[in-house]
């Protein structure tokens, strides 16, 4: 009834091209920004913003950043940690190089130079494949462990081999360190996920998405119709090291604080991500976001169902929460294999017909 | 939406909250994961001493003790979730005992920030041990530095007093904790004239062989470790398989309980670990304990830990802790004291030997006494060595202090670069 294309006529191609071509997701979008930007961060407090905004931001990035390589280029990826760890190194060393740079300028550096180091790590996926590729990454994602921990350089020889994040301030608002307000923080980081979806999702519509998708449908047919795989390739690794470097710097700096590259940035973070991307839906802006929020909300909100709520004993929760996070992994993904976005995909369309089907 | 639902659901829950109690205690503590096998014990044993309190006393100086437990799985980002989760509980939380190095970094400037004292008992950052820049983190009695420094006296202690030209490995977990011994040792190495070899295991560190290849390639006259969780189990394993001897294998006072050298065996006989307390259960406070909470069925967990090494290290932290709220009462003359109030009872507490024996412990721990410039105590430790026959750690030394001399210059340089790094100005 209100989710309709009929009525909302269209008469440029500008128009025509939208992100949310019905107006009744239209609005939901502009209320939904409106709510993050507005409304949020005066009703926020320290519990909200640590354990639930700041992850759920921060994960979207880097699942975006993923995606793009994965659902979108077809290139698989097990490297993300890593790659998360350099965004977070290269930040500490701007951040602390040159600490009279505003951090805004340093967090987008730190992706640049995240995006550098995932092209290099991307040259492999010109000659190797499919799960050949996954071991290559899979290389990267220790070799960058390995290195942080191994050359004090990166952590200032400091004597525990931890990254601490120093004070710094945005318009003279503190956005790192302990003195941080919790709307400050939350802002900084809605910010940068805002942009990066919306770069995201303009790059994976235009030219170069769609020479990503070709490469990904079939890479043989989509260089006979003209697509260069070196550079489609490459520009996928680029931009998905580019927000995923963004995500590691924000994860360090304004997340934790303090950072040690083993715990904070192992093997497990890439599958972590992964697991985002899969389930939230490969090739979808939403599907990461879905995706995130499932793995990121769901042990939270189940720690404070059983413990909280039902006041269990904290190891019988922790370890319901594996089974329970588990199982419903595995009942969505058959339920729906294509993740978080198809069952969304699925519901706009029965939307349309609402209330006739027929 | 699904957010949106999840938001309402959480905003009922957490309406909801615990009962409002008089003296809140958080116990982060890891009951899952690789760490698990060490993390019980300590619970239980910090959880079982305050409920002690509780059942026996009717709390401190009157006021219960509202215990408030919440699992880390010992992983920065669930404890960043627990602190701020807890903070808040009751009257606000009084007191942060994290039990992991790197969730103790991540809280250092948050909770400082808060005003809610962390105390990091023989682990966390070392440096901490200057008050006049950690207002509000204590690691008294002893540090990771003493801990070194203790583990190169006994091996001069049985070297005759030279060591130069012995070839020393340490086998440490490659995290900050593992990390933090490294600058002492290698001062001492350039003290003594010894050669110190590292050899990192990655998290969780069930996968030693080429470390211990290596050992066994260099034949090192000791082997120092700084491992934690199952990374102990399999280090010990490998010892034993290599036939390294095991009087020559010291431990860190993590690396040292029941837990650890069980699964090695008899071979595990002669294994020696560094501790900063006493063993066994030949206390009187353990007939209160068995009397209060274990027959009563209050004891935390399954009960079945109670004089192991790790609770009583649990105990001895909960031991302190409730002394600070005795100090930070008679100080302030309030008996509902709040986190900046224990933080000042911290600051003062005293330990001595009366006052252990009066709370049926006598000689448990070093006599110490903290003031702001100190708040890591005077570094006095003892080794102990596993006798697998009788299946339990007895203290071969007694206690003793560590290298005040290296280990003051290196907390003195550490902290100044924090102040630097951080523009703190030292209160004292």
């Amino acid at each position: 009834m209100f989710y309709r294309e009929a009525g909302d006529f269209k008469t440029s191609y500008v128009d025509d091209n939208q992100t949310f071509p019905i107006k009744f997701d239209r609005y939901r979008y502009y209320v939904v920004l409106i709510a993050a930007f507005a409304v949020v961060p005066l009703v926020i407090n320290d519990y909200w913003v640590n354990a639930v905004f700041l992850p759920f931001l921060i994960y979207a990035i880097a699942a975006i950043g993923l995606n793009i390589l994965v659902g979108y280029c077809g290139q698989v990826s097990l490297g993300t940690g890593g790659f998360m760890a350099v965004g977070a190194y290269a930040c500490y060393k701007l951040m602390t190089g040159f600490p009279d740079i505003n951090i805004f300028f340093h967090i987008i550096l730190a992706g640049g130079i995240t995006s550098a180091v995932c092209v290099l790590f991307g040259l492999p996926s010109l000659r190797i494949k499919g799960f050949y590729l996954a071991v290559a990454t899979l290389a990267a994602q220790f070799f960058l462990v390995w290195l942080f921990n191994r050359v004090g350089w990166f952590y200032n020889y400091s004597a525990s081999g931890q990254i601490n994040a120093p004070e710094r301030t945005v318009f003279g608002v503190a956005v790192t360190g302990a003195q941080t307000a919790p709307w400050a923080a939350y802002l900084f980081c809605l910010v940068f996920t805002v942009a990066c979806a919306i770069l995201a999702r303009n790059l994976t519509r235009g030219m170069a998405g769609r020479k990503w998708m070709a490469i990904r449908d079939m890479d043989i047919a989509a260089e006979i119709i003209g697509v260069n795989p070196l550079k489609a390739k490459l520009t996928a690794f680029a931009v998905s090291g580019f927000f995923v470097g963004i995500s590691g710097a924000l994860f360090f700096s304004v997340y934790l604080g303090a950072v040690e590259v083993g715990e904070a940035f192992g093997i497990n973070k890439s599958f972590l991500v992964l697991f985002m991307v899969i389930i939230g839906g490969l090739g979808s802006i939403f599907g990461s976001f879905a995706g995130a929020a499932f793995l990121v909300l769901l042990p939270v909100l189940l720690k404070n169902v059983l413990v909280g709520g039902l006041g269990w004993p904290t190891d019988l929760a922790a370890h319901l929460e594996f089974m329970i996070v588990g199982a419903l992994i595995v009942i969505f993904l058959i339920a729906e294999p294509h993740g978080l976005a198809q069952l969304w995909r699925v519901a706009k369309e029965k939307l349309r017909l609402w209330p006739f089907p027929h | 939406m699904k957010q949106r639902l999840m938001t309402a659901a959480f905003a009922a829950l957490m309406a909801a909250g615990p009962a409002l109690a008089d003296l809140t205690i958080v116990d982060t503590s890891y009951r899952t994961g690789a760490y698990a096998a060490n993390g019980i014990p300590f619970s239980d044993g910090y959880q079982d001493y305050f409920t002690l309190l509780n059942e026996r006393d009717g709390g401190v100086g009157g006021e219960k003790i509202n215990l408030v437990e919440c699992e880390t799985g010992y992983n920065t980002e669930k404890g960043v979730e627990c602190y701020e989760a807890t903070k808040g509980a009751g009257n606000g939380a009084l007191v942060y005992q994290p039990l992991s190095t790197g969730i103790t970094y991540q809280l250092i400037p948050k909770a400082s920030a808060d005003g809610i004292p962390l105390h990091t008992m023989g682990y966390g950052r070392t440096s901490a041990k200057n008050g006049g820049v950690f207002e509000w983190v204590f690691n008294y009695p002893a540090n990771y530095w003493d801990g070194a420094s203790h583990a190169i006296t006994h091996i001069l202690d049985q070297n005759g007093g030279d060591i130069s030209g012995k070839k020393i490995s340490l086998v440490y977990h490659n995290s900050a904790y593992g990390k933090e011994p490294i600058r002492t040792l290698e001062e001492l190495s350039a003290k003594h004239g010894f050669e110190l070899v590292l050899l990192p295991v990655d998290h969780p560190g069930q996968e030693q062989k080429s470390q211990w290849l290596q050992i066994r390639r260099d034949r090192p006259d000791y082997v120092i470790m700084w491992g934690w969780g199952v990374m102990n189990q399999v280090a010990i394993q490998e010892a034993v398989n290599i036939k390294f001897p095991m009087e020559n294998f010291i431990g860190i006072w993590w690396s040292g309980s029941e837990n650890d050298v069980k699964a090695a065996g008899a071979a595990a006989n002669g294994y020696k670990a560094l501790t900063f307390h006493n063993l066994g259960r030949d206390y009187p406070v353990y007939d209160d304990i068995q009397k209060h909470v274990v027959d009563a069925g209050k004891a935390a967990g399954a009960g079945d830990q109670v004089g192991t090494v790790l609770y009583n290290r649990g105990m001895y932290a909960a031991m302190l802790a409730a002394e600070a709220i005795k100090t930070a009462q008679e100080m302030h003359g309030v008996s509902a004291i709040n986190a900046a109030q224990l933080r000042d009872g911290m600051e003062n507490l005293e330990m001595t030997e009366a006052k252990m024996a009066a709370l049926g412990l006598p000689g448990f721990g070093p006599e110490f006494k903290v003031s702001c410039e100190n708040h890591g105590g005077n570094g006095y430790g003892a080794v102990s060595q596993w006798d697998a026959a009788a299946g339990e750690f007895t203290l071969i030394t007694d206690y003793f202090q560590s290298d005040q001399e290296i280990i003051n210059k290196l907390v003195a340089e550490d902290s100044a670069a924090f102040a630097a790094e951080n523009g703190i100005t030292p209160r004292c």
